[in-house]
């Protein structure tokens, strides 16, 4: 009896402590408003995405004008997936073409709240900063931090992922997770007949713009009558998927593979392969190997982009603050466009390496691709 | 009385087959499985099963040899991720490069085995830091091999050990490659371990090891060598995983704690002196089999991460009671 007892209590901190923390990460209204946004038009020039802006609404900047040569600083969630190394590069490469830009100082938290927090921290006491850019670990933990920044009068710029406090002097992001979902859940459910079977394949759960892509397109499908086998937890391991899949397929037919992130897309591609099944739809990401592998084996793709030029535009913000011009505030929204078919071509670049994110707004940089670590 | 009616109760003991569990448990778990989806006992199930299991199958029993003589290899998931980073980018997509390639990263793998040995022998660096300090420098190299990101990919001669089915054979239909490794190189393993006079002086090295110098085994040449072997395993496992799977840039992480679960699960003693190759690739097989079957069970991911942990734990505890009771 006591067993039981202690099971269930035990048990009950578990479920308990996961149904405490869990934030809203199915938001009809978000929802329906990126939903919006992804059909959109910008504002700015179409052949530099990275410039575009979704609405009307600036900050005016003029008091945080300043002469150079400025002190860049960033605090990095961390360099810690391919997606980040190429944004990171993003980056680098347009704080070269900014000769205002005297020092650039980069502190990575590798994937640690508190070692951001105290970075920040750090940046603050050494008072050296003109501008300071912060790409959050976590959205609860950091926003302390970034206010304290505020209040120090630093122009504060966040992207990729947000805080909760509007002080920063805007924060850069693409449409986002729901918009994210919803472009890969179209795509099945315009190529699986209605009832048919989908399996979902996350990273790993808790993460605010993981959960939404995910939110967003369960209710889709199950608005369409689509079944969902499972949804998944792949710590973005090849191996894993690779084998979650064919188990999946050893019970039954898969219709469509929908997955929150394209490093292991091409896995789940194979599985099928080396089964003898003909490839379903399988949805991605734009990076260089699942681009290749949709365009050599001909089955039916989509990659729906987070667009890693979010980079650049971050220190574009930076930039536009220090010389006192308008920035697009308290939100600067990036298109957030999916690689389709049609336009699957132009898209790959057989000379980078296979987890180059394709939509990285950065073909016009001087030291493309090299820098990116593509060859001539 | 006479000496025929003294009791002999070690004779009614040994009627008993003394099977180690772990084979029990495999059987068990297989017939869940089989039980739970029939599709599992046709070759295309089994076969990817085994298929799967081999990177870590092999990985295990070179680890093993460590055990056995007494230390941890830590290092092993970050030389499986060092040879995978490694081949990919010495490859540039060139598939006659394979050939140079592995025999390059079976020297490597062997300098660093050579390394971890030479630390833990003269250096007197306890095994656990000493391994544990390689696989953190290794991660790092790797890392700044590629720059945090895949820069190629492996050729499709380097991943047929890890991917390609020989199609088209009777009876079994389908045989992977990697499952012909599982079987040359466990054979191989297994070799070394019971049936040379290496396997034996490995085993007095663990279990005593002052005993086992004053009996005139050379100590450290033989716990050297044991790095060497699992260092090695590692990069045959790398291969086998990364023909599998594709290039990840963590893609040995966690394999090295794996490893040795997978030996102590198949009764292997963690201070030494005791432990068996065929055992451990079983501890292997058992552990993808949980795996598989609380997939098949569809509980969900936290529940599912209990219950394989609770498994874990009862399967070394019983293992260990066994072994408690037989007195050995």
């Amino acid at each position: 009896m006591k067993k039981i007892i202690l099971a269930a209590a035990v048990f009950g901190m578990l479920t308990g402590a996961a149904f405490s923390q869990a934030p809203n990460f199915d938001d009809p209204a978000e929802f329906a408003k990126q939903r919006d946004q992804l059909t959109a038009t910008f504002n700015g020039p179409a052949d530099q995405p990275y410039l575009q802006y979704a609405g009307d609404s600036m900050a005016d900047t003029a008091s945080f004008k300043k002469e150079g040569p400025w002190t860049v600083c960033f605090s990095n969630a961390g360099v810690n997936n391919p997606w980040r190394v190429v944004g990171y590069t993003d980056m680098t490469e347009e704080v070269k073409l900014h000769p205002e830009i005297g020092t650039f100082t980069h502190v990575d938290a590798e994937g640690s709240d508190d070692k951001q927090i105290a970075d920040i921290d750090d940046l603050l006491a050494g008072g050296n900063c003109s501008v300071l850019i912060v790409s959050p670990n976590s959205t609860a933990a950091l926003t302390p931090a970034v206010e304290k920044a505020c209040a120090a009068g630093l122009p504060v710029i966040v992207f990729d992922r947000g805080v909760t406090t509007d002080c920063p002097v805007t924060f850069v992001h693409p449409v986002g997770g729901y918009g994210f979902g919803i472009q890969a859940a179209e795509h099945i459910i315009a190529n699986v007949p209605a009832g048919g079977k989908v399996l979902m394949l996350r990273i790993l759960p808790g993460v605010d713009v993981l959960e939404t892509r995910a939110s967003g397109a369960r209710n889709m499908f199950k608005e369409a009558g689509l079944e969902v086998l499972g949804e998944e937890f792949t710590d973005g391991d090849n191996a894993k998927t690779k084998s979650i899949v064919e188990d999946y397929l050893q019970r039954g037919t898969i219709d469509a593979v929908w997955m929150d992130a394209g490093a292991t897309a091409v896995a789940a591609v194979e599985a099928f392969e080396d089964q003898g099944v003909d490839v379903p739809v399988v949805t991605g990401e734009d990076q260089q190997d699942y681009l290749q592998k949709w365009r050599d084996l001909g089955f039916k793709g989509i990659a729906p982009t987070y667009p890693t030029y979010q980079w650049r535009t971050a220190i574009i913000a930076a930039v536009n603050t220090l010389k006192g011009e308008q920035v697009p505030s308290p939100e600067w929204v990036l298109p957030q466009p999916a690689i389709t078919q049609d336009v699957l071509d132009q898209y790959i670049n057989e000379k980078m390496p296979p987890l180059h994110y394709a939509m990285c707004g950065c073909e016009d940089m001087p030291n493309y691709p090299q820098a990116w670590g593509g060859t001539e | 009385m006479s000496a025929q009616s003294l009791p002999r109760p070690a004779a009614a003991k040994r009627s008993l087959p003394k099977i180690n569990p772990v084979y029990v448990l495999v059987a068990a778990l297989i017939l869940a499985i089989i039980v739970m989806n029939p599709a599992f006992g046709e070759p295309t199930g089994y076969m990817n099963f085994l298929k799967r299991v081999t990177a870590l199958a092999i990985l295990s029993a070179g680890a093993l040899y460590v055990i056995v003589s007494g230390g941890f290899d830590l290092s092993v998931g970050s030389i499986m991720t060092l040879t995978v980073i490694g081949s990919s980018m010495l490859a540039s997509n060139d598939p006659n490069s394979t050939y140079w390639i592995i025999p390059l990263m079976l020297c490597i793998g062997a300098v660093i085995g050579l390394i971890n040995g030479l630390v833990v022998s003269y250096l007197k660096v306890p095994s656990l830091i000493a391994t544990l300090g390689m696989m953190i420098t290794l991660n790092g190299v790797a890392f700044m091999w590629s720059g945090g990101a895949p820069r190629g990919y492996l050729p499709d001669t380097f991943r047929f050990f890890g991917r390609y089915n020989i199609t088209d054979i009777p009876v079994i239909t389908l045989l992977p490659v990697a499952v012909i490794c599982l079987v040359v190189f466990g054979t191989i393993l297994w070799w070394g371990m019971h049936r040379t006079n290496f396997g034996r002086m490995l085993h007095a090295v663990g279990d005593n090891q002052q005993a086992a110098r004053l009996a005139g085994v050379p100590v450290e040449r033989v716990r050297i060598s044991a790095f060497v072997v699992s260092a090695l395993t590692a990069v045959l496992a790398g291969v086998i995983l990364g023909g599998r799977a594709g290039v990840s840039v963590d893609i040995g992480s966690g394999f090295e704690l794996q490893a040795i679960t997978a030996a102590v699960i198949g009764g292997a003693q963690l201070l030494g002196g005791r432990g068996s190759v065929p055992a451990t690739i079983a501890g292997a097989l058992a552990l993808e089999a949980i795996f598989t079957l609380l997939n098949l069970l569809g509980l969900a991911q936290p529940v599912r991460l209990v219950v394989q942990g609770l498994i874990l734990i009862g399967a070394v505890a019983f293992a260990t009671y066994q072994r408690k009771r037989a007195g050995r």
